[in-house]
């Protein structure tokens, strides 16, 4: 299918292009980008007047939980809300059942999104073999296999001398690293962030530190072996503040932090908020204020949703046994908006972090409307507006504190490889 | 005026105005437990189900007192002899209690906020027995009349409280009643056992000695040490606890000469006080204790819509 996508506001960092402009896909792949442009035979036209026409968003923290979890979601459903977020590709976290630390988990999810997905999944592999901490996993078959970058998300390394090994090993192979930056005996029993909030609601506290002190590790080991580190999910001041210095340092360590970190505080908690509960956990108003800084700076690389989507029955439950997370790839492109609506990022500086950022940190050949690439394109409405609720979100599971919202700003349409798999809410 | 909550979950719910009713109409139920025959038809009729998830003598006795002198008929469930050991969710097990048509489920769980769950599940009415380290309305209620009978007032009084703030449901129950009403709370523990942000909760002022805390006290709370929910790494042992954060005879002489003693039980003798003052002249712990059944009595009473006690 060949497409002509016309008169969109087209913002392309990658080529420093931000102008009204027409798009020209042919044969999955970007033809050209111009002014006035004639539609190839046989193209359907996507009028995209009032539209930005962007590279198409990739969120390199998702959760698919196929195989083992599929009760949550699975790689359909997966990515049939990321693209209705806007995303074309999607970097699955390892934590299965049983989890991607062989060749076999990884090809299976590569093959079941190439024929039953919308959009494009890149594996993420475990650092630890069944992300049990103790041996390596073979990171070289998990990158030939296809997988992108390596992670026991969920579950911190917390073998100091395991993580430094981890680190060489895979710079050694040429795969990214990716820390879930927890200090666990810090986090015990913690179902929230320690404040105000969790003394006045009486519910156990995880203290900042437990981050910061983890984030301090990993970039200390990285720099000792020269080795890159990405910090996954940064959600405190601390932690911002300590990648900032070791960024200033030319340690190479980058992050990415998501929507709900730079838009909600823990007092989203209270009433006991099940949906509010993820880990780490929603912070206060001065770590949000930290985070939104370190987004304008470029301490923080990127955003991405850590959409972690869980049943019913595993949300509507007493606080403490609620399950940690909440979906995000289908309130992650409104709720960004908002900062280019605050004047905090150019549109520009918005995409690069939801698409090239990524795409060049993870090596994905994507995050960009350059000729000849492959047509990964996101039509972004800014006007629409649409209610969250349980029957407009796609994902398999409904978990979102943003139910009963209306946000602005929604995918009008996403091309994935030159198709289009979605035409807006 | 009227009491119109279905609930008691918290007396950070209940305004100023609420709490004062609640606590005169304890003070009206004592009339009745000073009877030869300490019975009133006011809740005839009316099903009390105990619900239990923590161990508790005193409290789940004294609410069946209650429910029992009120003519209520009360039915005690405890987790070891129930379905949450088989599995059953807190939801699912409410259900089916509610299926047998009970007028409140008195509650305590080990989970923070977990009656507010509850609620939303169930269309009976909730009382909190203590959730986690939330709140113990009754607790509270019960402490303020003890106050009261000795100072005949709530506001303007100097009250210490002493231990573990962090994981005491007491602690945010007293503080969330007693400067509501107008009084001042001075809080000493160990820093580990002092939660962040606790200055906030109202007029409460967080002291760095026990000394300071007590000092001119008119009402000195001593706070359970919960080892079994504090983990290791809090203090020392309790005999360095008790040296430090243990009220005695000697120090006890800073407070007011004639302030009020009090401990919510059960206590740890020699540990956050000793035997001397339990068992002193100043100790309130047993005034508690019975003012524990007026109040809940009164408890039962405002959420089952008020009404007449003969």
């Amino acid at each position: 299918m060949n497409l002509l996508i016309k008169g969109g506001r087209v913002i392309d960092p990658s080529q420093g292009i931000d102008d009204t402009l027409d798009v020209v896909v042919e044969n999955g792949l970007v033809k050209e980008i111009g002014k006035g442009l004639a539609a190839p035979a046989g193209a359907e036209t996507i009028d995209a007047t009032g539209k930005y026409v962007v590279p198409g968003l990739i969120d390199m923290h998702v959760h698919l939980r196929d195989p083992g979890l599929e009760y949550k979601e699975d790689i359909i459903s997966g990515t049939r809300a990321a693209v209705a977020g806007g995303f074309t590709s999607v970097c699955c976290m390892p934590n299965t059942k049983p989890a991607i630390d062989n060749k076999a988990i990884a090809s299976y999810i590569i093959n079941k999104a190439k024929t039953d997905g919308f959009c494009n999944v890149f594996p993420v592999g475990t650092i630890t073999q069944g992300m049990h901490g103790d041996r390596l996993s073979e990171m070289g078959e998990l990158k030939e296999s296809g997988c992108v970058a390596v992670s026991d998300d969920g579950k911190p390394v917390k073998n100091s001398e395991l993580m430094r090994r981890a680190l060489q090993y895979a710079a050694g192979i040429g795969i990214m690293v990716i820390s879930h930056a927890e200090e666990l005996e810090l986090v015990g029993e913690g179902v929230m962030n320690e404040g105000f909030t969790s003394t006045e609601l009486g519910l156990k506290g995880i203290p900042r530190v437990a981050e910061d002190i983890a984030t301090a590790r990993e970039i200390m080991l990285a720099e000792y072996v020269g080795a890159p580190i990405h910090i996954a999910h940064v959600s405190t001041k601390g932690s911002v503040r300590i990648i900032r210095e070791a960024k200033a340092r030319g340690v190479k360590v980058t992050c990415e932090t998501a929507p709900h970190y730079f838009t909600l505080t823990d007092d989203a908690v209270r009433g006991y908020n099940t949906n509010a509960k993820m880990n780490p956990p929603l912070r206060e108003s001065d770590d949000v204020a930290a985070i939104k800084a370190g987004l304008k700076d470029g301490t923080i690389d990127c955003i991405a949703t850590d959409h972690a989507p869980h049943h019913l029955d595993e949300k509507d439950v007493e606080f403490n046994e609620a399950m940690n997370g909440i979906v995000g790839l289908e309130t992650s492109l409104p709720l960004s908006l908002k900062l280019v609506n605050e004047g905090l990022l150019t549109l520009s500086q918005l995409i690069e972090k939801m698409s090239c950022k990524p795409s060049e940190l993870l090596g994905l050949g994507r995050g960009t409307l350059k000729a000849g690439s492959v047509a990964d394109i996101s039509v972004i409405d800014p006007q629409k507006q649409w209610a969250v609720t349980e029957a407009t979100l796609a994902s398999k599971s409904k978990n979102s504190p943003w139910l009963g919202e209306t946000m602005t700003g929604a995918a009008a349409c996403t091309v994935v490889g030159g198709k289009v798999v979605f035409s807006g809410r | 005026m009227e009491f119109k909550h279905k609930d008691i979950i918290a007396l950070r719910d209940l305004s100023k105005e609420e709490i004062e009713l609640l606590i005169s109409t304890a003070e009206n139920m004592r009339e009745v437990n000073s009877r030869d025959i300490k019975k009133v038809p006011t809740l005839r009729g009316k099903t009390i189900i105990n619900l239990f998830y923590e161990s508790s003598t005193r409290t789940r006795t004294s609410f069946e007192i209650a429910g029992k002198r009120l003519s209520a008929d009360t039915v005690n469930i405890a987790p070891s002899n129930s379905s949450a050991t088989k599995g059953e969710t807190l939801a699912d097990t409410a259900l089916n209690l509610l299926a047998m048509k009970p007028d409140i489920i008195v509650m305590r769980h080990a989970v923070s906020g977990s009656h507010y769950f509850l609620s939303k599940k169930v269309g009976c009415s909730i009382i909190n027995a203590g959730d986690g380290a939330h709140e113990h309305p009754s607790q509270g209620l019960l402490d303020m009349l003890t106050i009261k009978d000795k100072f005949g007032r709530l506001d303007g009084l100097k009250v210490a409280m002493v231990g573990d703030i962090t994981h005491s449901r007491v602690a945010r129950s007293d503080i969330q009643g007693l400067t509501k009403m107008g009084s001042s709370i001075y809080l000493a523990g160990p820093p580990t056992m002092m939660p962040p942000g606790v200055e906030q909760l109202g007029n409460v002022t967080v002291c760095s000695t026990m000394k300071e805390a007590i000092q001119d006290a008119d009402v000195v709370i001593m706070l359970r040490i919960q080892q079994e929910r504090q983990g290791k790494t809090l203090m020392p042992n309790t005999r360095e606890y008790s040296r430090y954060f243990g009220l005695n005879p000697e120090n006890l002489k800073l407070a007011k000469p004639d302030a009020v003693v009090m401990h919510p039980g059960p206590i740890n003798r020699g540990v956050e006080m000793s035997s001397y003052v339990v068992d002193g002249s100043q100790s309130h712990v047993l005034k508690q204790v019975e003012n524990g059944v007026a109040v809940r009595m009164a408890m039962l009473y405002h959420v089952c819509g008020g009404g007449n006690v003969e």
